[in-house]
């Protein structure tokens, strides 16, 4: 699956198309048994090529892994001038694939990228604070991770979806990449996945009405010093 | 555990961060033999933080603000020097990034967003939400040394001991940047507290109904002092900026008070405010899933319980 943060990454790379940058934008995944599918919805928003690692067992390794594997297919498949990803993963949270990525190839890294533009051999980004944006300059290779603050992704049209369906994508094995099985043994070990009891019990306030509720909350609150 | 690293972040005041105070308890629960707090630049008050050895990094140049290649070379530098078997990290924005980099970095074990920890050298347990809160996975540590950073609000701060700690000063690694550089800093009228920093959030959501009522939680978010929060059902709806949005594709906070208006509470927005010390929920439908997490609760249509609410709470705090 494509995560909307990941569209949000390819949306980037769009717009640098659309800005006169002659660039060719290739979708990277690492997974198994890939619905191929809802990845050309990529080639169909505009994206050149579709790059997979389809193997059993790769949609269960974790981030670390998945580093290995698409530091391995970027080192095979590049090189890249620009590697762009989401600000998150949306199902584990795994926020750290891009920046594990960024630390392997030896990349520069900025993060929570809203505007990119390229500016001669250098890229020009806006990158999102809390108080507003820094401005900040950066070399290539580069590699960026895009908030949602960049805008939305563009929705494919009719001839880019008619386009995609003809794509095929270019595929590789962990073999192909030099890479075993035991290079993606995980440091950290899964023991135990569950439900947490919820050991909360709510207290409801009640009153005459709902005025009074209200008034009785805020005196309760105020006796447990909340406010 | 011999020794553990605790990565020590200043707040807006200059002191270390609440987040930073309750990464020292997350270590102390491993009842090392030596605590490392390591600071860039001054955090004032370092002097008497309850660990064994307060080390400062060089300065940070205000170029790798946001950037942290400097700061990510100079705490890997630091750990392959001092060889803790584990270095610990406030899930914060910085420290999120500077973790997993260090991480990456040394090519050592990772474990992000703890909420519990536990085991010795080699042997280490944490335990962390995921499904977007909704479930807990227990992970086990084997290799040595491992970085894991801790959620902000899973661990209470730990208070100074009255001891003096001793004081290092570590060296620059001298890799410094890898090319990315900030140029300048562009402020952008945002108004009031920062919504993470906030120690009262009020939070609207769906059951508002329109983009109207938050002006009435702002008014309660002002008198609290608090900041504004929203779910994403009523920012996609256009009633209130993306900036605001709590959840797991939005904003984590961890106030001491969150106040849920006319929010249903599913897991994805919860995620977000779980690790508040209370939820207070105010809705009408008594079966949503909010008040399974609330502290307190009123069912109830906002619209009559909000004003008496907040006329009290105003009367309260005049």
């Amino acid at each position: 699956m494509v995560n909307g943060f990941d569209l949000n990454a390819v949306e980037a790379a769009l717009l640098l198309k659309d800005a006169g940058v002659d660039v060719e934008i290739s979708v990277l995944s690492v997974g198994t048994d890939f619905a191929l599918d809802a990845l050309k919805k990529t080639l169909a928003m505009g994206a050149d090529r579709l790059v997979l690692v389809d193997e059993q067992g790769l949609d269960k390794i974790d981030a670390a892994a998945t580093v290995k594997v698409l530091t391995a297919l970027i080192e095979e498949d590049g090189p890249f001038d620009l590697v762009l990803g989401g600000r998150q993963a949306s199902d584990w949270d795994q926020a750290h694939v891009v920046l594990g990525v960024a630390e392997s190839i030896g990349a520069s890294l900025v993060t929570l990228v809203q505007k990119l533009e390229v500016d001669g051999e250098s890229l020009k980004i806006q990158r999102v604070i809390p108080e507003g944006f820094q401005e900040v300059t950066c070399p290539t290779p580069a590699v960026l991770t895009v908030t949602n603050e960049l805008g939305e992704a563009r929705y494919p049209n009719l001839r880019g979806i008619m386009k995609a369906s003809r794509k095929q994508p270019d595929t590789y094995s962990l073999t192909d990449l030099g890479l075993s099985e035991a290079d993606l043994e995980s440091k950290v070990k899964l023991e135990k996945l569950y439900i947490p009891e919820s050991n909360k019990q709510v207290e409801l306030i009640g009153g005459e009405d709902e005025a009074e509720a209200g008034r009785n909350l805020a005196v309760r609150l105020r006796e447990e010093k909340l406010i | 555990m011999t020794s553990v690293l605790v990565f020590i972040e200043a707040d807006e005041t200059g002191a270390a961060s609440q987040a930073s105070l309750q990464a020292i308890t997350a270590a102390k629960q491993l009842s090392p033999s030596t605590v490392f707090a390591v600071t860039a630049g001054a955090v004032s008050g370092s002097e008497s933080l309850p660990v064994d050895t307060v080390i400062g990094l060089p300065g940070v140049e205000t170029s790798d603000d946001g950037i942290f290649d400097s700061l990510t070379s100079d705490l890997a530098a630091l750990i392959r020097s001092k060889s803790p078997e584990l270095a610990l990290f406030p899930k914060t924005d910085q420290g999120s990034v500077v973790s997993a980099r260090v991480a990456f970095r040394l090519g050592v074990a990772f474990a992000a967003d703890c909420t519990d920890i536990s085991g010795s050298a080699g042997a280490i347990s944490v335990t962390r939400p995921v499904y977007g809160g909704s479930a807990l996975a227990d992970f086990s540590i084997a290799s040595i040394p491992a970085v894991v950073s801790v959620r902000p609000g899973a661990f209470e701060p730990s208070a100074s001991d009255g001891g003096s700690p001793s004081t290092e000063q570590a060296a620059s690694a001298g890799e410094g940047s890898r090319g990315a550089s900030v140029i300048n800093a562009v402020a952008e009228s945002r108004e009031g507290v920062r919504l993470e920093d906030a120690p009262v959030v009020v939070s609207g959501g769906r059951g508002l109904g329109g983009p109207e009522p938050f002006a009435v939680l702002e008014d309660l978010a002002n008198s609290l002092d608090g900041a504004v929060g929203a779910s994403r059902a009523a920012c996609d709806a256009g009633w209130i900026d993306h900036s605001h949005q709590v959840g797991l594709t939005g904003k984590t906070v961890s106030p001491d008070v969150y106040i849920a208006v006319g929010i249903s509470g599913a897991s994805q927005h919860m995620a977000g405010c779980s690790s508040s010390r209370a939820i207070v929920a105010i809705n009408k439908d008594g079966d949503s899933n909010i008040f399974k997490e609330a502290r307190f609760g009123v069912v109830g249509d906002w619209e009559k319980v909000l004003p008496a609410f907040i006329e009290q709470v105003k009367a309260l705090k005049a």
